[in-house]
Formats: structure tokens, C-alpha cells, sequence
């Protein structure tokens, strides 16, 4: 019998921690020696024994090692973001759809908040396949913006920098910033894909953007996720009744655009709508 | 080319048609309407809610399901926002229902139990199905009433007294002495149906460097390929506790057409797929339906509900 979800995504195995790194004041990463063989844009469910488990997406997953990079705002992360090498944390996955391009194609790439992290590492590997990469980092304020230093070091790589608070950079949305940048460039004509993380309405702004200029856009949308392999069904969309665990996180704009609570509502704990 | 006659998958149980066996079973992907109407378009014969509870009920902390290529195990301990939304998401679906909706309910006590089906008869599902017999809530609310044949019958009357002319299966639980006994008090209160079987155990599943339980709530229901010769056995004994009188939706551990085949001839006329859309996806109602057409049609078998109850008895016991 074949099935479609291996093990490792659906039974934890612990695995110590190798390194913690303090990125901000409340931003931890997280390394393990161990590799689940992640894309850029999929999601792992960290376990923390006896406490609870959380899904994260993937900060880098290079085939050795796998790195989450957290918030501690809730309990459990706070719990998370205390622990120190050699601690054991339950891994499981990686779970859902992953950012596709091609190689030397022409990517924008829209981080907001701790979308940063995943857009990292699809930054990364996009590098290496030849892309040009426009990246948009966007963040509250400036203690909140997350791997400037790793953007800047990648190659054929324009790094553009917002904040709401104008604090650092350009003061307002990073979207504000893309759509200046397509209006005013060259690089709109050019311009393959827009990739984007972060808050939905961010993902909202670009996904009617993209739409608008008809550019190609994936886009990484958050549900409530439990088991990950499609049986809970608490990441169901509406109206298409479709998996995120499974068919998401990362969609493409058409198909976006076809789920009508995107940027609407999502769905608690309880399947109960919750306006954004 | 072999010429094989033509075979239906369709029956009509208690006057509700359904256009093949497979069902989506409760607790699995359906907490929307929009996820009814998704398992439909990938072949279910009918849908199955999430267990419907009057009030908000929260479900354990995650981890709540995890799985081997053998069992799955889950803990997710019925989570449900409460009556108005079923009453949102019910009322979407049936205004123009792909297929035939069992509406699961559950409840703390006898009474409860009664003021759900009174309130979600009203919305008008094809059946009602009452989980009375859930392994991983026990902290909180006991024994399942599953596990007692006064418990099991005193629900039974409660549904049966509000909800009209909706019929009414109760979903029986494995882990009883004799789940035949259980059959017998639910019927002579008036069941319509039963579904057979709820999940096993409960069970547990320990991780050996973290030497914690992998569930938060330390143990969940017991599903998956593993406990499907349970499922046959439980089915059997209710058939035949029950003479064939009363439709069963069997469920238990089936992932494949001849694994819903063997369920029907035990004694199922309607399949509930649970854990295998986590094991083949969610196709796996259409690849269920194709393979159980190519075997009756190999068989010679015209109609599927000649595979119901077909079990033959053993000629010498040792």
C-alpha cells in the first residue's frame, strides 16, 4: 500500500538541539543537526515533549541542518525560545506546497514580520538557481526586521527596506514599495513572480497587485493546522473546502483569488469564522 | 476485449439513496460545508460532520493525531464551536446537497443528548449518527455511554423521542464485552441503524529519548488498517444480534475496495472512510468505489447490495 505522507510527517521523532541564536529581542532560531528535506515555503510541526506542538514554517533547510526562526509570543514559543543546546525538541514533517520558480528567472520577493525567515531561505535557494531577486522587507518597526545582513550578502540581490513606523527605510508597507517599483521601473516588464509571507493583508495587497499587472504570484497563506496530513480538516478554505496542510501553504494567486475568505476570515481551533 | 456486464454501486437505505457505499467518516476533514462539498467531488457516497456538541467544546492540546503505515492514533478530542454554526454550515449544504449529510452528534449527558438532535433534526440531515462512544474524552466525561447496554439505550430514546422521522444510527464503540448486547438494548429502544465501529483502545504511543506519551492527552482512539478485522468481527456480531434488520455503516481500518467489500459482507451496507484519506489521499473514495466495481464485476456480482450480510457461516467448529 503507498501512501501519500511519509512517516516522518506523521509520527514526531526528537532530534537535540544544535544552536540557539537570539535574532531580535523576541525572535529565536532554532537549529537541529538533521534535515527533513524541506523546501522553501513548507511548514514543520515542532514538538516540544509534554507541552504542545506548533507548526513553523522552514528557515533553512540545506540537507544537514534545519533551522526554524520564531516569535515567542505564546506560551509554548516562549518555552521554545528558553531551551538550549542539546535539548530535545520533536520534528515532524515537512508538510504542504513550497515556492516553485525556474532558474535565472526574475523573482520579488515580500517579507513581512517573521515572514522574513522563509523568505530567507527561498532567497537562498533561488541564489543559487541564478535568480535576480527585488526583496522587500517590511516589519513594524526596526527591532523587528529579520535577516537584513543574510539578504544583503546574496548575490544579484536588490534589498528594499519599510517599516510602519518609518523607523528604518521607507515608512509604510513593503507593498507600497513593490508597487512603486513596477510602476516606476524597467523591472515591471520583467518581473516573472512575486513570491509573499507575512500578515494576510499583506498577502491580499499583493495578490490584487499581481493580479492588476498581471504578474505571477505565489503566496504563503497561514491556517490553523493540526495534524498536517489532511485528516483534522481544521485548515479547510472556503469556499473550495481544500486542505492548506495538503494544498497549500503556498498557492498561486489564481488560485487565491478563487478562496473568498482570503483576507476575509480564517477558521479558529473550533472551525469557527474569525474575521481578519 | 472482455465484455463485463454492468454493475451499480447505488442502493437506497431507509429511503435515502446513495449513489455509492462510501461515506466520509465523522471527525475526518468535514467541519464546513465547503469540506462536505469537497468529498463529494472526489467520489463520497455521503458525508459525515465532525460530532456536533450544543455548546462550544474544546479538543486537546496537539499532538492530537499521529500515524504508522499500521494505526493511527488521535487524541484531537472533538473540538466544535456549537450549535449556530452547525446550524450555518448545515443549512449551506443542504440548500443544495451534493450527496446525502449524516449529521454526527455527541453530549456530556442523556439529556444533552436529546437537546442536540432536537436542534440539529430541525436542520435536516439525512440521518442522525450519535457518537456515544468517543475513547478520548474520558477524562472529562467517563465511561462512553457505549460501554453500558442502559447508558447506550437511554440515549438512544432521548434521539429517538425529538427527532422525527430522521433516522437514527448510533455509533457503538469496540471495547465492550459484547458489543451484541450493546446492538440489542439500542434496537429495542427504537435505533434505526448503527454505525460500527467508533476507534480502539484507547492506545498510546510513547517517544523513547523524550520517554513522554507523543499525545498531549497521553492516549487517543485507535484507527487505521490495523483494526480493521475488529471492525469485521464488531459488524458481524451486530448483524446478526439484529438479524439483519438494521442498516450498519461500518467503519474501520478500510483502505481498499475489497477491504469495504469484506466490511459488506459482514454486515455493512454503507462504508465510513476515515483514516485511509490520510493513507491515499483524498481520492481515496473513487479509487475505493473503481476497485470494488472491477471485483463485483469480476465476480459477477450486478449489485452491491447482494454483497450485504452475504457471510457464509463455518461448517465445523473445532
Amino acid at each position: 500500500m503507498s501512501t501519500t505522507i511519509p512517516l516522518q510527517a506523521r509520527l514526531p521523532k526528537t532530534y537535540k538541539i544544535t544552536s540557539m541564536k537570539r535574532e531580535t529581542e523576541q525572535v529565536t532560531s532554532c537549529t537541529f543537526d538533521v534535515s527533513l528535506g524541506s523546501r522553501p515555503g513548507q511548514f514543520v510541526m515542532l514538538w516540544l515533549p509534554g507541552v504542545e506542538e506548533i507548526p513553523m514554517s522552514v528557515a533553512n533547510d540545506d540537507g544537514k541542518q534545519l533551522t526554524v526562526t520564531f516569535f515567542a509570543v505564546g506560551e509554548t514559543t516562549k518555552k521554545l525560545a528558553g531551551l538550549k543546546k542539546g535539548d530535545l525538541v520533536g520534528l515532524r514533517g515537512p508538510f504542504g506546497t513550497f515556492y516553485e520558480w525556474k532558474p535565472r528567472q526574475k523573482l520579488a520577493l515580500v517579507a513581512g514580520g517573521y515572514g522574513a525567515a522563509p523568505m530567507y531561505f527561498t532567497a537562498r535557494e533561488a541564489a543559487k538557481d541564478g535568480c535576480t531577486l527585488f526583496i522587500f522587507v517590511g516589519a513594524r518597526s526596526k527591532e523587528h526586521l529579520l535577516y537584513l545582513s543574510a539578504f544583503k550578502k546574496l548575490p544579484r540581490t536588490t534589498l528594499y527596506i519599510s517599516t510602519d513606523d518609518g523607523s528604518q527605510g521607507f515608512k509604510g508597507f513593503n507593498v507600497q514599495l513593490l508597487e512603486k517599483m513596477l510602476k516606476e521601473g524597467k523591472q515591471a516588464l520583467t518581473i516573472d513572480q512575486i513570491f509573499a509571507c507575512g500578515p494576510e493583508r499583506m498577502l491580499k495587497a499583493v495578490s490584487d497587485l499581481s493580479f492588476r499587472k498581471k504578474i505571477l504570484s505565489q503566496l504563503s497563506l497561514e491556517r490553523y493546522m493540526k495534524c498536517g496530513f489532511g485528516l483534522c480538516g481544521n485548515c479547510v478554505v472556503d469556499p473550495l473546502g481544500i486542505r492548506l496542510c495538503i494544498d497549500g501553504p503556498v498557492v498561486k494567486n489564481d488560485l487565491a483569488r478563487k478562496i473568498t475568505e482570503f483576507g476575509k476570515y480564517h477558521r479558529d481551533e473550533l472551525g469557527r469564522k474569525r474575521v481578519l | 476485449m472482455l465484455h463485463l456486464p454492468r454493475m451499480t454501486l447505488s442502493q437506497t437505505i431507509l429511503g435515502v439513496r446513495f449513489s455509492n457505499p462510501t461515506v466520509l467518516a465523522s471527525g475526518i476533514w468535514g467541519i464546513t460545508a465547503a469540506s462536505w462539498r469537497a468529498a463529494a467531488r472526489v467520489g463520497a457516497g455521503g458525508v459525515t460532520t465532525k460530532s456536533l456538541w450544543l455548546k462550544e467544546h474544546r479538543g486537546h492540546v496537539s499532538p492530537v493525531i499521529i500515524a504508522t503505515d499500521h494505526w493511527t492514533l488521535n487524541a484531537v478530542g472533538v473540538p466544535d464551536a456549537g450549535i449556530e454554526k452547525a446550524r450555518e454550515e448545515i443549512g449551506d449544504y443542504q440548500r443544495d446537497p451534493p450527496v446525502p449529510l449524516i449529521a454526527n452528534i455527541i453530549a456530556d449527558t442523556v439529556e444533552n443528548y436529546g437537546k442536540t438532535a432536537s436542534a440539529i433534526a430541525k436542520l435536516k440531515p439525512e440521518f442522525l449518527e450519535v457518537n456515544i462512544s468517543c475513547p478520548n474524552v474520558e477524562d472529562e466525561l467517563g465511561k462512553p455511554f457505549a460501554c453500558s447496554a442502559h447508558a447506550a439505550a437511554a440515549v438512544t430514546k432521548a434521539v429517538k423521542a425529538v427527532s422525527g422521522k430522521i433516522p437514527v444510527f448510533i455509533k457503538l464503540s469496540p471495547n465492550v464485552d459484547s458489543i451484541a448486547a450493546i446492538a440489542q438494548s439500542c434496537a429495542a429502544a427504537g435505533a434505526d441503524g448503527f454505525t460500527v465501529i467508533n476507534t480502539v483502545g484507547p492506545g498510546m504511543a510513547i517517544d523513547l529519548k523524550s520517554r513522554m506519551p507523543i499525545l498531549t492527552n497521553r492516549v487517543g482512539g485507535l484507527s487505521g488498517p490495523a483494526i480493521k478485522p475488529i471492525a469485521v468481527r464488531c459488524i458481524a456480531d451486530v448483524y446478526r444480534a439484529t438479524d439483519g434488520e438494521l442498516p450498519i455503516i461500518g467503519t474501520g481500518g478500510v483502505m481498499t475496495g475489497e477491504d469495504a467489500l469484506e466490511l459488506m459482507l459482514a454486515g455493512a451496507s454503507l462504508i465510513g472512510i476515515g483514516s485511509a484519506v490520510g493513507y491515499r489521499g483524498h481520492k481515496v473514495f473513487s479509487l475505493v468505489c473503481a476497485e470494488m466495481e472491477t471485483w463485483c464485476k469480476r465476480e459477477g456480482v450486478r449489485k452491491i447490495g447482494e454483497m450485504v450480510g452475504a457471510l457464509k457461516d463455518v461448517q465445523h467448529k473445532a
